[in-house]
């Protein structure tokens, strides 16, 4: 009575329920190496076409002649046991490309913005979009092969992030940093949307 | 001389940048489910198999059904059968209406402070 959420047909086994998780960052950073080592499945790749309406006044340059262009993006999938399926997209990080991060960020858990030492401007857009729709994310330095080792208190400084927002190394490429990450992440979400400890009761 | 040194986001968008109008051809021209909203991780799974031929219902109909046995997203299913997910939406609206699969919508951000939500989802990327 107090929890029919669904109608389902009898007989129909539970469905389990999709959260997600975004990987920004700026071009060629790495998303889709992230999403590969650690998916259970490969990568997967999709578009969403986006008519004149979505699109705003910025230069396309190469499709003038389109009314429609077509935003790529690739994801991976983790079961989590039967009961949650995470799907982790790797969005594209261009300014223009915003008003279809509103959709995706709509319930996502949290994002993780991967940056690259050499381009960290990149990234600035994302850190911006996150900061300013309050969703939880976490910044990881991709370490490419050859980039010079940061102090991780320099990338902080240069994206003037919050005291909260944690920043760590990665290895894009290797499964168990990729891990690291996203556990880094979750955590991170956790908190930030756990309610204050003693709020709920009364503000003193 | 370097053109297979290109990035390989840039690449797939050219690759796909050819066949772009047929999928409007498979929805009729509609850009809008009749209906239901399917986000891209709208879980959706076929209530039963694969029909014949139905009347109202194409090949990619019949493609998305046979696809979804077991709950896929809608980001899967349009990579799956290799459609922009604005057509896989249409498509699937259609079937919702027909009744031939059924949909189950993401949590509202209300429920992300669900909290053992979170520790099932921790538990389980530490074992990876």
């Amino acid at each position: 009575m107090s929890s029919g959420r669904s109608e389902r047909p009898a007989g129909i086994r539970m469905m389990p329920n999709a959260i997600k998780i975004l990987i920004a960052g700026g071009f060629g950073v790495g998303k889709t190496t992230l999403v590969s080592a650690i998916s259970e499945t490969r990568p997967l790749h999709t578009e969403e076409i986006l008519t004149d309406q979505g699109v705003g006044v910025d230069d396309l340059s190469g499709v003038e002649a389109k009314n429609t262009t077509t935003v790529a993006m690739d994801f991976g999938r983790i079961t989590i046991r039967d009961e949650y399926v995470l799907y982790l997209f790797g969005t594209p990080g261009q300014k223009r490309f915003w008003f279809m991060w509103d959709e995706l960020s709509l319930g996502a858990l949290g994002a993780v913005v991967l940056a690259d030492t050499r381009r960290l401007a990149d990234c600035f857009p994302s850190v911006d979009y996150f900061e300013r729709r309050g969703t939880p994310f976490i910044v990881a330095v991709n370490c490419f092969d050859g980039a010079r080792q940061f102090k991780l208190d320099e990338v902080e400084l240069a994206l003037n992030l919050g005291p909260n927002i944690p920043v760590m190394l990665c290895d894009a490429r290797k499964r168990a940093s990729c891990k690291e990450v996203l556990i880094t992440l979750v955590r991170h979400a956790m908190n930030a949307h756990a309610e204050p400890p003693k709020a709920v009761q009364g503000s003193a | 001389m370097n053109a297979d040194e290109e990035p390989p986001e840039e690449r797939l968008l050219d690759e796909d940048a050819g066949p772009m109008v047929r999928p409007y051809v498979m929805t009729g021209g509609r850009l809008q489910p009749v209906r239901g909203k399917f986000d891209l991780i709208t879980l959706v799974v076929a209530t039963r198999d694969v029909p014949g031929v139905q009347p109202g219902l194409g090949p990619e109909h019949l493609a998305i059904v046979a696809h979804c046995q077991e709950p896929m997203s809608v980001a899967e299913i349009a990579a799956g059968l290799d459609l922009p997910a604005g057509t896989v939406r249409v498509l699937l609206g259609d079937l919702l209406d027909k009744g031939f699969v059924m949909t189950q919508e993401p949590q509202p951000e209300v429920d992300v402070r669900d909290q053992r939500m979170y520790e099932v989802v921790l538990d389980e990327l530490r074992t990876l």
